[in-house]
């Protein structure tokens, strides 16, 4: 029978927090991979926006000037900002149906903190959004159309890569409200819709009025104007006014569905 | 209600160098209530380091609420919740107790051995991850993808995902539900081999002759109130008397006590109900020295005797 009265073999007080709440390296690169493997994923956010930009940027405009580069650079910015935004609404949209899987409930057996697993989760959103970004970049210096300083090429994949997180917060929202695996099917529409309507796509030069004055408000105008405000030295406002108070719509959205969903951890 | 609540375990043992050992588990007067639901109703249990112990009750009774509790999953309404001498987030913060739940999912598209690398690396220091697949006898399909396994594979790596942290305490909530025969089987042959190394268990269960086969000591629940609390065949020997019947006006209870192999009385109305292992002693002396009349005997099966117990057949709900 078992060793009732033996002495404990384990002894709790050699027993050590780990630190960080419980963030790894193994942690991150296991969640990174499952991102990798995700074809559907990889297909939309890195094949779309590339084939995309070749489309539009090998177009007779493509080498009129915008601010410091040119209309492929200008192209080059808003395809690598949709591939990110898109990545990082499918991670962000992962939580819920994570949660909804009881995975969660399995990680609060463990140290991990859940403060900890959403920050894995931001830091997987914009490590997989600066893979995007710098890929779509590559491949689009490679073929060497897009033409501005090198700085103003960093500056603009770093500031898109901020922009991601907005995208993140708005896939956790979206998980919550679309529980199961039927979030990413309206992302994905979705954020191409939000894009067209933004001026990802087409400049809203090419719309009408009463369409610019709807797409002034809509989440992908703020962030793009502000990813490409390295290149185009232009920055309304209004378009940062509208980045920001999306991202703290859609934190807060995030917040609020997964804090009435405390009760299934 | 039984009269005879077993308790003859040492509340802590004293280690080899005399240093007072905390309890691996410590319940004093927990409650718990869900809105008006009252899940416990104030349970005290004290569990030594190195016991085996079942939960055992049927759905309802308040088993699956407690372990909530001992793992820091939900706070008590009222009393204190200690594992290992400490609170229970900061036992699991530590690796140092764990445990296979009932409805703990796992990520469908990682394979085995990610999933054990995954919650190998949350811990500040846990065994080897081979070494878990190992004693859970899931080497085998290591790299086989979670979404391919069968039931009881995917039980057998919650069981590797507990044994990581290589915990003092292991908690198994129903863990054969839904396992063939020889899942189950196979499944306990890893628990006992394990728990041979001194690590503390405590699983819920609503099968009596699970509780009996692999538990030193079965702790009976019945609707969030532990009921009886005693090794199998203490339990086996309460839930097998006999149940004498009678009708006795202004019954005197206390009377009967001091009669051997008497578990309760229950007084309804002008009947009396004495559950007992010696029902020839209590008819006799009913007979002889009370104004008791009309006796009826009747024995229990085991199973329906265990039911009476628990009260399963009174409604409960989960």
């Amino acid at each position: 029978m078992s060793a009732v009265g033996q002495p404990l073999r384990i002894d709790p007080s050699a027993r050590r927090v780990p630190p960080l709440g419980g963030i790894n390296p193994t942690l991150v690169g296991i969640e990174v991979r499952r991102m990798l493997r995700n074809r559907r994923t990889v297909i939309f956010a890195l094949v779309f926006p590339v084939a995309m930009y070749f489309i539009f940027a090998g177009q007779s405009y493509g080498g009129q000037k915008v601010g410091s580069g040119n209309v492929a650079a200008y192209i080059l910015v808003n395809m690598a900002l949709y591939g990110a935004a898109l990545t990082a609404a499918s991670i962000g949209s992962m939580v819920a149906m994570e949660r909804a899987q009881g995975w969660s409930r399995q990680l609060r057996l463990t140290p991990l903190n859940p403060a900890a697993y959403i920050l894995v989760k931001s830091l997987v959103a914009l490590l997989m959004g600066g893979f995007v970004i710098a890929l779509v970049n590559v491949i689009a210096a490679s073929q060497g159309r897009a033409q501005m300083p090198t700085p103003v090429w960093v500056e603009c994949g770093v500031v898109t890569v901020v922009c991601t997180l907005t995208f993140a917060s708005l896939g956790v929202f979206i998980g919550y409200v679309v529980p199961g695996e039927n979030a990413m099917q309206i992302l994905g529409p979705g954020l191409a819709a939000l894009s067209f309507l933004g001026g990802v796509f087409i400049p809203l030069t090419q719309y009408s009025e009463a369409m610019r004055q709807i797409a002034y408000w809509t989440p992908m105008y703020g962030v793009s104007e502000v990813a490409r405000s390295p290149l185009t030295h232009e920055l309304p406002w209004y378009a940062v006014a509208n980045a920001v108070a999306w991202f703290a719509l859609f934190v807060l959205g995030a917040a609020w569905r997964m804090s009435k969903d405390t009760a299934r951890v | 209600m039984l009269g005879a609540v077993i308790d003859t375990r040492t509340v802590a043992g004293l280690s080899d160098t005399g240093v007072r050992r905390a309890a691996a588990v410590a319940l004093r007067g927990v409650t718990k209530d869900f809105g008006a639901v009252q899940a416990v109703r104030g349970i005290d249990l004290e569990i030594a380091p190195g016991e085996i112990v079942a939960f055992l009750g049927p759905n309802g009774a308040g088993k699956t609420s407690t372990i909530d509790l001992v793992l820091g999953l939900s706070q008590p309404t009222t009393g204190s919740v200690e594992v290992l001498g400490m609170h229970p987030r900061a036992a699991v913060a530590r690796g140092l107790v764990s445990a296979v739940m009932q409805t703990g999912g796992l990520l469908k598209d990682l394979t085995v051995r990610e999933t054990a690398q995954y919650m190998a690396s949350l811990f500040a220091a846990s065994g080897g991850v081979d070494d878990a697949l190992d004693r859970a006898g899931i080497s085998g399909i290591a790299d086989r993808k979670v979404v391919k396994c069968s039931g009881g594979e995917q039980q057998r790596l919650r069981l590797a995902l507990a044994l990581l942290p290589d915990p003092a305490l292991l908690l198994l909530d129903e863990p054969t539900t839904g396992m063939d025969v020889e899942g189950r089987r196979d499944f306990w042959r890893a628990i006992r081999e394990d728990a041979e190394q001194g690590r503390t268990v405590l699983f819920a269960t609503h099968y009596l002759e699970e509780a009996d086969q692999y538990a030193d000591r079965i702790v009976l629940v019945r609707k969030g109130l532990v009921v009886a609390d005693g090794s199998g065949a203490e339990i086996k020997a309460l839930a097998s008397g006999r149940t004498v019947r009678a009708t006795w006006p202004q019954a005197d209870t206390s009377a009967l006590e001091p009669i051997g192999g008497v578990d309760s009385v229950e007084v309804r109305g002008d009947s009396v109900l004495v559950h007992t292992s010696d029902s020839d002693a209590v008819a006799r002396w009913l007979l002889t020295n009370t104004a008791a009349r009309d006796l009826e005997i009747n024995a229990r099966g085991i199973e329906e005797a265990f039911l009476s117990l628990t009260g399963a057949d009174e409604g409960d709900q989960s």
